[in-house]
């Protein structure tokens, strides 16, 4: 395996993970993932680290927040 | 003029105004049921959580006001935060940074890199390997880096938009937010690399 082909998978790395490469992208990608463990590592690695951002970056709306937010509600007709 | 044709239009009229009230009702049921997925964001947007708080609520006050302009069967989760947006960006967020000051960042195996370098080769291959980056170092990180791509990376990455979505949210093309979100993401791990390798 060369060093260009890692440096190809790295550049094509955030695409895969975000699926938004071409079909012809997806199977260089796959092609040099399935026989480059160094890529590998790397891949899973993104991968996990992406959920790991994911769920200690987002915080719960905080207690009252909704209660506050209910109050800016238009006046409700009646009978509905 | 029959009895009928006199009552008609004030029946009309009557059942116009309480459809209208009663999909008033159903949009801020909807909206209401998304704050917490809209709070999530906008804490990562700004930076304290009284912020937020404020933020989230003038955000559901102008939603509220002009209901009107949501159409029903599209994204409201989007609608919301493009509001939202708009209110962060009018509280005097001051404009950051021209291109060529922007940081330069590592490329984006950088911080895979540097934690084999640290730990092994083999350290990457271990199950939980990201929890060894703490979370106060993540949410530092994201806090860190010059809005115009947290805003990018937090839509896409945190709040789980498309690339389209975070496009029409922050009124800026697509491509735009790809480079933003990929510049975005290697100075987001190269801030995690420097705090937790160092």
């Amino acid at each position: 395996m060369s060093d260009g082909d890692c440096e190809k998978c790295e550049e094509l790395l955030q695409g895969y993970l975000d699926r938004d490469l071409t079909p012809a992208e997806v199977t260089i990608a796959e092609g040099h993932l399935g026989g480059c463990e160094y890529c590998r590592r790397r891949y899973r690695f993104e991968a996990q680290l992406r959920r790991y951002i994911r769920t200690t970056a987002s915080e719960r709306m905080p207690a009252g927040l909704m209660a506050k937010l209910t109050e800016l509600r238009g006046p409700t007709a009646d009978g509905l | 003029m029959s009895e009928s044709g006199a009552t008609e239009p004030e029946e009309d009229a009557g059942r116009r105004v309480a459809n209208e009230a009663r999909e008033r009702v159903h949009f801020e049921e909807e909206a209401l049921g998304l704050a917490d997925q809209v709070y999530r964001v906008a804490r990562r947007m700004v930076g304290t959580r009284e912020e937020a708080e404020e933020l989230v609520q003038d955000t559901y006050a102008r939603a509220f006001r002009s209901w009107r302009s949501f159409t029903p069967g599209t994204n409201m989760r989007a609608w919301l935060l493009r509001i939202l947006t708009n209110l962060n960006t009018d509280r005097g967020r001051k404009i950051q940074r021209t291109p060529d000051q922007q940081p330069l960042e590592e490329s984006d195996y950088y911080l895979a890199n540097r934690l084999a370098a640290v730990e092994g080769e083999q350290a990457l291959e271990e199950e939980q390997v990201v929890e060894r980056l703490s979370q106060g170092s993540v949410v530092n990180a994201l806090a860190e880096l010059p809005h115009d791509f947290r805003d990018v990376v937090v839509l896409v990455d945190l709040g789980e938009f498309s690339y389209a979505d975070a496009a029409q949210i922050l009124d800026i093309p697509i491509g735009t937010v790809m480079s933003r979100l990929h510049r975005g993401r290697r100075i987001l791990k190269q801030a995690l690399a420097e705090e937790t390798l160092t």
